[in-house]
């Protein structure tokens, strides 16, 4: 490569201080240093490498995962990493293992749910990874709804023990990652059964192989589900199931912080409250708004990078020293009118996930203190942004892809694999659709409260719902011209005028059902929609919380503000239906909106490198030839293709006995 | 497997004569006797057997793909197969390989664009695939601008050869398919150079690879480019790299059909007119028009017949969940899908229709009508292919978690199809070309010239733009006159609009340049008006079968109604309907859906796919899925051990602690 930077014209042309950005993007100097650091380190470990792994089998892949994962805990341990480090390390290692579900799902499992005793006996040894944990909820017949898992743990008052048991195909295990191959514990999730009686679901932690020769403990058959979407990403790690077969475990594996099973086998609960649980619910959330923030920067970083350095049509007009050049693709309005929102939107996310982070803690020491008051809108308003981001940020990832044009199909784009690795955060953790409902159920018991006023408190992001009165009938969108869409209150009352509109309307609707429940299904499209309009409202006024705050560096603010206008804008163009059927703008105002759109789009035009910049991604964990920091794409790009097995010799395997006989008319005697 | 038909009940409430409806779905009894037979010879044929195709390695899947186009090649010539049944034959292999270039790229273009001599010599050899030909346009810096090319082809009058040249990093030809490792010849496009000028890009036949070991020839440097989106996919064809270097061919290997160079180098055209070359293209995309219902009603296929198998909730009673399919957030996401699927494969058939049309009167020497047959073409290329990659897509998604597996079929599908939003025309590309058209057609009103073909509803600017939607009541909505005036308002209203806009730029381009996006949505909301106002047209046809045609005007109205409320905005904001009227379509969609919802599993049915080709353990014809989910798991190569590659290595030293002295 030539060492010169092809985007050095780009980055000049910035107006503001793009170092400064970074720490926003990171959350605070501390952050970015810590995380700068880690990158780097990662960044520089030839065994991190990871250009090579879509070219993988599934067992090669398998292996260098295990690989990767083993040189990571020895770096870990080596270094004496802080739990923070070591969680940056994971991130950028950028490859999925059972390390993930181990750190990320088995470890707050325990923590959340078991006694300080079991704590006390599991903690350490799953720090210390001497044992490797998976997390076992789903079953192949049962995903979103919990309550309809059939694995079974029976109370076997004889011996004090429980009997796992799948009594049913479709009560496999299937899905935990690490279960396939790797993972020797598991909380497994079952029907507890004590003396004839089900109480419902429980966790408990039931051991799958053998500490020393790996191989699953008697009654236990596990394996690997199979290949997943796309080459590389999830491939990368041992989704598995697990079937029991009256297998035992003793009665002090049963998580038993809220709930306990007595020697006698009496089931009685604890005086920890049960909304305890909805906490961690709350927590694991959040960290997903968080990822899609990242998955989505890390798109828009390339299609952004790559849009500047590709060049299409327009050489009538353009000549750069004497020669005639296409126009960069990034300068195309429509480019722009797709690309620009996906990078107000990473930045938005960004900041509402910041603030989940904050509603998470707030969260915690009001459930410490005994007070659930907040939890139902808390709990409400994590599942919506939940669904609301990982689907935008899947969508946004692939229309990165295309924005990439012919290129972003190939491997070596980095786009493909960043998609199939994300796209499943729309279905895990809470279907995003189901969650939506639930946001709704919660609305309307919100609305059903509001005349009465009494008893309810109505906190947080549904504090808005109080102004019902105003935005039913009073309100009235004072748009007159373009600059006035620049008003950080009056896109907020158009938004929040939006959401209450559509949550009343469907109120109203279903009033008119005598069976709430069958309204509910069968208005739950409109439901979903009032959701979506609800969750939006949420992010955008955080962005406008966000800029209230004293952001320093120069232009850093400036550019905050230009995105958050995008942001609310083009979502106003796209919903815009919502905002004329429900009368919160008319058609002169949502055109007034369009207009000016097009001219913030001119406004961050110049900006756009370094604001992808920011983002302070190394080339390492962009994994993007598209999307290399230099822009020296094209050499590149040629330098990837000669690596393909195929091109290990000139003429292919398979010419001999295929191809040859193929072409010298003698296929009828071959045997093929 | 256990033999029962776990989706009997769900047939058994059909409304409608399914075998007539395949008969509809696939255009003819003819078509549906020659597609289904091929198809069970495909699928009964071991060779062809695709299930182990995602765990395949590149240089395994290859050279499956090497084997399964000889194997085919090798049946269709001991069958003595006519051409209709070759290529269902190669549609139900239902792998990219080689022969897709050859035959869908390579054989018509020489059709297109070579002279009658050259048809002579060259077609006999590809017919009898003596040679594999491949299209070679594109390169490393230049996509959709074909004037952009770098690649040049010089006349060298001394020896009567042209000279090809790849001039730059960026010239280097890249995708083709069939070209990285298989393909002999080429037809490369470059640009013509007659004694030092540029006579703009033209095509070229060039060997590639010697006829006896493959090699490829002196100054010629060729390779694959390496893996693509998803597994199996595209990656089981060899999309290639290829530079020339000084690479001389005979004078008359230039496709000489429209414009000649002479022996003396004397650059003439011919008295063929150039328009022809667009009827080509017309017939590409018209093509991919049709492969974009085929994709859309396989991934809708293994949704529909899935959410009927899936249960989720409602058990509280202390019943059986309920089936997924039941549920309305379902439904109005995956019937609008199946409505699409069916829309896009009538307008896929008129398309055809235009093509012969056009092809007879391009014969004529009658040009009046290619502009917007070109057009039409363009933005139907785009509206169905951008539709049916997000619908593949939301299918994937309505299978829940398994959607994500492999076997479920629906990653590769969707791997697989995407493409088809970018090649042959870049989606967004298309729009703005067939808004330059309308802008154009909208220009000239005044003028009183009429508009033409899908454009006609144009001539009725007048009415169109202050007409009044007068659905008053839910059952209006089911009128086809009162849905096709509302969406003809909102695209001569979105048209005018633009129109009006752009007269305030002084500078024509800039204008347009500024305003592409609102030039996109009114190109959309002229192409969906296309779909819809064809949907409805078919179904004035007579159509036989008990029922038949009832469902089709139950599915022609929820595709309506559906793009309505998905794209309410324009319809609102051009005032072509009010919001109380917006709200009635939405009630009428739900009353459309629950009577479509007996149907769903008929009318999936009616595609007539077959297991092997539908490829996915969700949409199995018998609903058996789970045994054959947990007995596919086992086929991973990861069960192949207890105890995996690996163990000893990085695990158990981990576990033991032993990790520091390890060299990993």
């Amino acid at each position: 490569m030539d060492g010169s930077d092809h985007l050095a014209h780009e980055r000049s042309k910035a107006q503001f201080d793009v170092e400064k950005m970074k720490i926003v993007w990171a959350g605070s100097l501390y952050a970015f240093q810590v995380s700068n650091r880690i990158a780097r380190l990662v960044a520089g470990d030839p065994a991190f490498r990871k250009e090579n792994r879509a070219v993988l089998s599934r067992r090669e892949l398998f292996k260098n995962t295990l690989r990767k994962a083993a040189h990571a805990w020895k770096r870990i341990t080596e270094l004496g990493l802080s739990e923070e480090e070591a969680s940056w390390l994971r991130f950028y290692v950028d490859e999925l293992s059972y390390a993930y579900v181990h750190w990320g799902m088995f470890v707050p499992a325990i923590k959340g749910s078991g006694t300080e005793d079991q704590q006390n006996k599991w903690l350490p040894l799953a720090t210390n990874m001497q044992i490797i944990g998976t997390y076992a909820q789903t079953e192949l017949g049962h995903g979103s709804n919990v309550r309809g898992l059939e694995t079974t743990a029976s109370f076997d008052p004889k011996t004090d023990e429980f009997i796992i048991h799948s009594p049913t195909l479709t009560s496999s295990k299937w899905w935990p990652g690490g279960l396939g191959k790797i993972a020797t514990h598991a909380v497994v999730y079952a029907r507890l059964i004590t003396d004839g009686q089900d109480h419902g679901v429980h966790g408990f932690i039931v051991q799958l192989r053998s500490l020393d020769d790996h191989l699953p403990l008697p009654g236990i058959t596990v394996g690997d589900i199979g290949m997943k979407f796309g080459s590389g990403a999830f491939n990368s790690i041992d989704n598995g199931f697990v079937r029991f077969d009256h297998v035992h475990i003793p009665r002090n594996q049963m998580l038993m912080r809220v709930s306990q099973v007595t020697r006698e086998g009496k089931y009685v609960h604890s005086n920890v409250p049960r909304q305890l649980v909805y906490g961690a619910m709350v927590y694991v959330r959040q960290i997903i708004v968080v990822d899609a923030s990242i998955a989505l920067s890390r798109a828009v970083c390339i299609a952004a990078r790559y849009s500047a350095v590709r060049r299409q049509f327009g050489s009538e007009n353009h000549e750069i020293s004497g020669t005639r050049v296409e126009t960069q693709v990034i300068d195309y309005k429509t480019q722009q009118s797709r690309l620009f929102p996906l990078l107000a939107s990473a930045y938005a996310f960004r900041f509402i996930g910041e603030w989940l982070k904050w509603l998470y803690t707030d969260l915690t020491q009001k459930l410490e203190a005994n007070d659930f008051s907040t939890l139902p809108e808390a709990h409400a308003c994590t599942a919506g942004l939940k669904s609301l981001t990982t689907s935008a940020a899947a969508d946004g990832i692939e229309e990165c892809r295309k924005l990439c044009g012919g290129h972003g199909y190939l491997t070596s784009s980095g786009l493909p694999e960043l998609y199939a690795v994300f796209v499943p955060a729309c279905t895990y953790e809470g279907d995003n659709i189901v969650l939506l409902l639930q946001v709704a159920r919660f609305l309307m018991k919100t609305i059903s409260k509001l005349p009465s006023g009494r008893n309810y408190k109505l906190s947080g992001a549904t504090a808005y719902m109080g102004h019902m009165e105003h935005y039913l009938i009073k309100y009235s969108c004072n748009v007159q011209k373009a600059e006035d869409w620049l008003k950080p209150n009056t896109i907020l009352e158009a938004f929040e005028a939006r959401a209450i509109r559509m949550c009343f309307a469907c109120a109203q609707n279903l009033t008119k059902f005598a069976d709430q429940s069958e309204g509910f299904s069968e208005l739950s499209t409109d439901l979903v929609e009032a959701a979506i309009a609800h969750c939006q409202l949420i992010v955008v006024s955080k962005f406008i919380k966000k800029l209230r705050q004293n952001i320093e560096g120069n232009g850093v603010k400036q550019q905050l503000e230009t995105l958050c206008y995008i942001y609310a804008l083009h979502l106003i163009h796209k919903n815009s239906g919502d905002f004329l059927s429900t009368g919160c703008l008319n058609p002169k105002q949502a055109s007034l909106a369009n207009d000016q759109l097009r001219s913030l789009y001119a406004k961050v035009r110049p900006n756009v490198i370094a604001l992808v910049d920011a983002f302070n991604y190394s080339d390492h964990f962009l994994g993007s030839v598209l999307g290399c920091y230099d822009g020296n794409v094209y050499p590149r790009l040629y330098e990837e293709a000669c690596k393909d097995p195929l091109n290990d010799s000139v003429v292919a395997d398979g010419y001999g006995e295929y191809i040859q006989p193929l072409l010298n008319q003698q296929l009828l005697n071959a045997r093929l | 497997m256990e033999g029962v038909d776990h989706l009997a009940h769900e047939r058994s409430k059909a409304q409608f004569d399914v075998d007539q409806m395949k008969v509809v779905w696939v255009g003819s009894r003819h078509a549906l006797q020659v597609s289904d037979r091929i198809a069970r010879l495909v699928a009964s044929d071991p060779v062809l057997r695709k299930d182990d195709r995602t765990m395949m390695t590149r240089k395994e899947l290859f050279k499956n793909t090497l084997r399964k186009a000889a194997h085919g090649w090798k049946r269709i010539n001991e069958l003595r197969l006519s051409e209709e049944e070759a290529s269902w034959f190669r549609h139900y292999v239902d792998q990219p390989a080689y022969t897709d270039l050859h035959w869908g790229m390579f054989v018509p273009f020489i059709k297109g664009s070579g002279t009658e001599e050259q048809q002579k010599k060259w077609l006999p050899l590809a017919y009898k695939m003596q040679i594999i030909g491949c299209y070679a346009q594109t390169e490393l810096g230049h996509g959709s601008n074909v004037q952009g090319l770098e690649t040049t082809a010089t006349f060298d009058p001394k020896t009567d050869e042209f000279v090809l040249n790849s001039p730059t990093l960026t010239s280097s030809k890249w995708w083709p398919g069939g070209l990285g490792k298989a393909a002999t010849h080429a037809v490369a496009f470059a640009r013509l150079i007659t004694d030092g000028k540029d006579h703009g890009v033209n095509g070229f036949i060039v060997q590639l690879r010697n006829l006896d070991d493959h090699l490829p020839l002196p100054g010629i440097t060729v390779g694959d480019i390496g893996m693509k989106f998803g597994n199996g996919a595209y990656n089981s064809m060899d999309n290639g790299v290829l530079r020339f270097d000084n690479v001389r061919i005979p004078r008359d290997q230039m496709l000489m059909r429209v414009a000649q160079v002479t022996r003396e180098g004397k650059y003439v055209q011919s008295n063929v007119p150039r328009q022809l070359l667009y009827g080509t293209m017309v017939f590409v995309r018209q093509t991919i028009v049709a492969d974009a219902s085929t994709a859309l009603s396989r991934a809708v296929c293994i949704a529909t017949r899935y959410s009927a198998v899936r249960r989720q909730f409602g058990s509280e009673n202390g019943g059986v969940e309920t089936q997924v399919i039941d549920y309305k957030t379902q439904q109005s996401r995956l019937f609008p899908l199946l409505a699409s699927a069916y829309a896009f494969r009538f307008v896929g058939e008129w398309l055809k229709w235009l093509y012969t049309d056009v092809t007879q009167k391009l014969q004529a020497n009658d040009f009046s009508t290619l502009p917007e047959a070109h057009a039409c073409t363009a933005g139907l290329k785009s509206l169905t292919t951008s539709a049916t990659a997000d619908a593949i897509e939301e299918c994937r998604k309505l299978c829940g978690g398994h959607g994500y597996l492999s076997n479920s079929g629906l990653p590769e599908l969707f791997a697989v199809y995407v493409p088809a939003c970018t090649y042959e025309g870049d989606n967004i590309v298309l729009l703005l070309q067939v808004a330059r058209f309308l802008m154009k057609t909208v220009s000239q009103l005044p003028s009183g010239k009429k508009p033409v073909g899908t454009t006609s509803y144009m001539g009725r600017a007048e009415h169109l733009i202050q007409c009044r939607c007068n659905v008053q009541k839910v059952e209006d909505w089911l009128k086809p006159s009162v849905i096709l005036e509302a969406f003809e308002a909102r695209a001569i209203r979105m048209s005018i609009a633009c129109a009006q806009d752009l007269s305030k730029f002084s500078n024509q381009e800039e204008g347009f340049a500024e305003l592409s996006s609102n030039l996109a949505e009114a190109a959309v909301a002229h192409c969906q008006l296309i779909v819809v106002s064809k949907f409805i047209e078919k179904l004035q046809q007579d159509i036989p079968g008990k029922g038949v045609k009832e469902q089709l005007q139950n599915l022609c109205n929820i595709y309506a109604l559906y793009i309505i409320h998905k794209h309410l905005g324009d319809f609102l904001s051009t005032g072509s309907i009010t919001a109380k009227q917006a709200s009635l379509a939405n009630d009428q969609l739900r009353s459309l859906y629950s009577k479509l919802r007996p149907n769903a599993i008929a009318l999936v049915d009616a595609f007539n796919y077959t297991d092997h080709y539908l490829g996915s353990v969700l949409g199995r014809y018998d609903g058996d899925v789970y045994p054959n989910l947990y007995a596919e798991a086992w086929k991973d190569p990861l069960n192949e051990s207890v105890v995996p590659d690996g163990y000893r290595e990085y695990i158990q030293p981990l576990l033991k602690n032993q990790l520091r002295n390890a060299r990993l």
